[in-house]
């Protein structure tokens, strides 16, 4: 397989402080890759060194083969970028928007033209084109910003929190755009907070916390091996039941009114529980990647 | 990595503000229209029949024809200081223009010369606009005066650079109040532009040398009453050492700032 992105000891450090620690990975041709962690730990940084934004501090970059300190001209070209802040031009119309992006490419224009008119309807946004683009609503900017990453007809494609902030449709919307053009073999480079998004989107996840990767793997691996198959929650639990889980060495998590009990046992720990210790609120569902996540990285609040 | 350089590639960013120009000329085009009209009828009207004529290099002339060059040489000034400061920091700042840029193969450079040719050459439209105007009134020699549309770019170039090094220094939009109180204004007043500089004590008239505005005055003025003479050379000099010393740090200040 062909590598696109290859990350070594990625670090970098603004005066004392380290936003991300050495970080090593590798995105190969047609794979969608999702950096995953909460805030502050280094998501953006890493992603803004890919595309060459941010000088590195450490460590070793290569994208398409090319070294980002070298060739970030030649990189830069053959990328297209969803930036977490909008970043539409306001002076301009939504068509104008892509057109002028195209130029920075040097694409010619009868060819942008084009390009526009093909990406206004893959977003489905050809009704609008004359608006400026101050009167769209939050998802129809993400949208067009998403055309926009793709004026040049990249062969990665990074998208920095492409759905924060977006109500369901919208979100939905843009899911359907990313899997269409995953479908078509594009590379994504995506980052996010979300695990449904993690989950639907991406083949091979990593989740980074202080600036380090704590794993990497396949979202549904990842479950598997960190939490199992199934999670029992109980609200208000007695301290009955947590003494016998913590007899029982079960991979629980005790919050005080809650208790997380990762099992991999299935329905028969869940009926021997909710038989002896539950007067409601007992809980047996599907471990989800939200569950790896948190255990993981920990329910602290960040910043 | 982000010392990509400087190509040709900085006229993308040129043409991205042409682009938007274009959309508003109609109001683009009223300042430089309705500006001198209102200067010249408070000053040359009003003003002017308090003064009269005033000496300019040994000859008599009206204080409107005196003034009238000098008025081109604050509108180079404002166009494009104007432009590299509050429009270049809206775009920078609020907009995150340069950030969506930046996510194309344009460096920083390209981005920060585009935005600096372009506030000289807003100058020059400005310029052509007003040279319309005022020569309805005949009081600007043709075609001498056709050199003032070089001279716009010229001088842009150095009110562009120093333009664009204040919006990489200054904290917020509010903060430009400071170059504008401490540098625009008296420049405004004591380039020469209103009175000759020899009024003004020795000391003030040695100072007033520093100013960018009083060698672009002076090199308008010539031009305007068709009157040129070798030491003008060095009114430009200054001015491309002006713009030679600015242009560099703003690129470098514009990087410190926006690298990270």
């Amino acid at each position: 397989m062909e590598p696109i992105i290859e990350a070594r000891d990625l670090a970098k450090k603004y005066g004392k402080l380290t936003a991300v620690n050495g970080i090593s990975f590798t995105v190969y041709r047609g794979e969608s890759f999702g950096l995953l962690g909460p805030n502050g730990a280094g998501k953006t940084t890493t992603i803004r060194m890919i595309y060459g934004f941010s000088p590195m501090s450490a460590g070793d970059l290569r994208v398409f083969g090319l070294d980002i300190t070298k060739q970030s001209r030649e990189i830069k070209a053959r990328i297209g970028v969803c930036q977490q802040e909008n970043s539409l031009d306001p002076d301009l119309t939504v068509r104008q928007n892509l057109e002028v992006f195209a130029r920075y490419f040097d694409i010619p224009q009868k060819e942008a033209r084009g390009i526009t008119e093909s990406l206004l309807r893959f977003i489905a946004m050809e009704h609008r084109k004359g608006e400026k683009v101050t009167s769209l609503s939050g998802g129809l900017m993400r949208r067009l910003v998403l055309a926009r990453a793709l004026i040049n007809n990249p062969d990665l494609i990074i998208l920095d929190e492409p759905t924060t902030g977006l109500d369901p449709q919208s979100r939905h919307q843009v899911w359907e755009r990313l899997e269409q053009l995953k479908a078509r073999g594009l590379t994504i480079l995506l980052t996010t907070h979300y695990m449904e998004e993690a989950a639907r989107l991406c083949d091979r996840i990593v989740i980074v916390d202080h600036g380090k990767i704590l794993v990497e793997g396949k979202p549904a691996e990842l479950i598997r091996i960190h939490v199992g198959k199934e999670v029992i929650e109980v609200a208000e639990p007695d301290s009955e039941l947590i003494r016998w889980v913590a007899e029982r060495n079960f991979d629980h998590e005790n919050l005080g009114h809650r208790l997380i009990i990762y099992s991999k046992g299935g329905e028969d720990l869940f009926h021997a529980i909710t038989a002896n210790y539950c007067t409601g609120g007992c809980d047996l569902r599907l471990a989800t990647l939200e569950d790896v996540f948190l255990k993981l990285t920990g329910r602290d609040l960040r910043e | 990595m982000r010392s990509a350089g400087i190509s040709t590639r900085f006229l993308r960013v040129w043409q991205r503000n042409m682009t938007v120009y274009k959309k508003v000329w109609k109001i683009n085009f009223l300042p430089p229209i309705l500006e001198p009209l209102f200067y010249l009828f408070a000053f040359g009207a009003g003003l002017g029949a308090l003064v009269g004529s005033i000496v300019y290099e040994g000859n008599a002339v009206s204080y409107i024809g005196y003034i009238a060059p000098a008025l081109i040489a604050v509108n180079m000034m404002y166009n494009s200081f104007f432009e590299n400061t509050y429009a270049s920091f809206v775009r920078m700042y609020y907009q995150k223009t340069f950030d969506a840029m930046l996510a194309t193969p344009l460096s920083l450079e390209e981005i920060i010369t585009g935005e600096i040719v372009w506030g000289a050459t807003k100058s020059s439209i400005a310029t052509a606009i007003m040279l319309i105007v005022i020569s309805f009134f005949g009081i600007i020699h043709l075609p001498h005066a056709l050199l003032l549309l070089p001279l716009a770019f010229v001088g842009g170039m150095a009110f562009s650079s120093v333009g664009m090094f204040f919006t990489a220094i200054m904290p917020s939009i509010d903060s430009f109040n400071l170059p504008i109180f401490l540098f625009i204004t008296p420049m405004f007043l004591f380039s020469g532009t209103f009175f000759p500089l020899e009024n003004l004590p020795l000391w003030a008239q040695k100072a007033a040398f520093v100013f960018p505005l009083t060698h672009l005055v002076k090199m308008c003025r010539a031009l305007g009453l068709g009157h040129m003479n070798a030491p003008l050379l060095y009114n430009l000099l200054y001015l491309v050492l002006f713009s030679g010393v600015f242009f560099p740090i703003a690129l470098y200040g514009m990087k410190k700032r926006l690298i990270k």
